[in-house]
């Protein structure tokens, strides 16, 4: 009993989690959809009506509504986590080296599973704080409909099926990723 | 009451980007820096496990839970696209440290500060719409 309490409360290893993202991708498929969260952006340009001007987004967004119940899953997901399955206050345990090289960034140690330093808050009422983050959901939310995906639909989904389209917009990913925190991050923090 | 399954799933799904915590920026960035393995077996183990069951539900030929044979589409053959689309998409996935799900994830954990992501990432697919037919295909 003791045991269980300790895994739901401690941060789960990566096989675990691995599996079970596996499994999700089959419950999607088995229902007869597919796994890919990015979809869901184009979905709600569509019901908020932006096929009227733009040929992009004139589709029965309707039939995407399965994915849109996904989406409000996952933010309960996250809400469940955060009341019920986690220690209060726990700290994300990554490794030394990154606690070092972000340290020259100007980030803390962490205090909990994101950054008060950017997510914080207070962070808000610094302008470039705010621009950061605008620029990057826009970056997020413009290369996954220009790749035609995103982690779920591509790294998952797609490397699954072994296609390759999904391993050339992998290794954009990781291109992007490798430049943004090696190249950008050390001239924006 | 059809959607039930998907909303299950989907609370699945948050528990999980939660608890491995792959909806944390410090992971993607000690990801980037590959100073762990954490995130690398996260994806390692769910793609290897996703070739393995993709390769047998199209032997056996599996189908779906309505009774309607499962369909893997291929995607378009292109170059560029796929590897411009990823190289942006990566940029605003360290930037922000979340890729669109994990981003509704932190909105339920409590950090609102990725309602201004998630809303961005909206207007960033918008922005795509509309310059879509301007960008090499």
């Amino acid at each position: 009993m003791e045991f269980m309490f300790d895994f739901v409360l401690q941060p789960w290893p990566w096989w675990i989690s691995g599996i079970l993202i596996a499994a999700i991708m089959f419950l999607l498929i088995y229902f007869g959809q597919t796994f890919g969260f990015s979809s869901n952006l184009r979905t709600l340009c569509a019901a908020m009506g932006a096929g009227k001007k733009v040929a992009f987004f004139a589709f029965d967004w309707r039939e995407q509504t399965w994915n849109l119940v996904f989406l409000v899953g996952a933010v309960i997901g996250g809400f469940l986590t955060q009341q019920f399955l986690t220690e209060p206050d726990a700290a994300v345990q990554i490794s030394q080296a990154t606690v070092q090289d972000l340290a020259k960034l100007g980030f803390a140690a962490p205090q909990g599973a994101q950054p008060d330093e950017l997510f914080g808050l207070e962070a808000l009422s610094g302008f470039k704080n705010i621009l950061l983050l605008v620029i990057g959901g826009a970056l997020v939310g413009f290369g996954a409909r220009y790749a035609g995906g995103c982690t779920s639909g591509h790294a998952i989904t797609g490397l699954s099926n072994l296609q390759l389209p999904s391993l050339i917009a992998a290794v954009g990913f990781f291109l992007g990723g490798l430049i943004m925190t090696f190249l950008i991050f050390p001239r924006i923090f | 009451m059809k959607f039930i399954k998907f909303l299950l799933v989907g609370i699945l799904f948050g528990i999980v980007m939660a608890k491995s915590e792959a909806m944390s920026w410090y992971r993607i960035q000690e990801m980037f820096r590959f100073q762990a393995f954490h995130m690398y077996g996260i994806i390692g183990v769910a793609v290897v496990l996703g070739i393995i069951g993709t390769a047998l539900m199209k032997k056996f030929k599996i189908r779906d839970d309505q009774g309607n044979p499962i369909v893997f589409a291929p995607k378009a053959r292109a170059f560029f696209p796929y590897l411009i689309g990823g190289t942006l998409f990566g940029l605003g996935w360290a930037l922000c440290g979340a890729c669109p799900g994990p981003m509704v994830v932190n909105i339920g954990y409590g950090y609102l500060s990725m309602v201004i992501v998630f809303a961005s990432a909206i207007l960033g697919t918008f922005l795509y719409g509309i310059l879509e037919r301007f960008l090499p295909q």
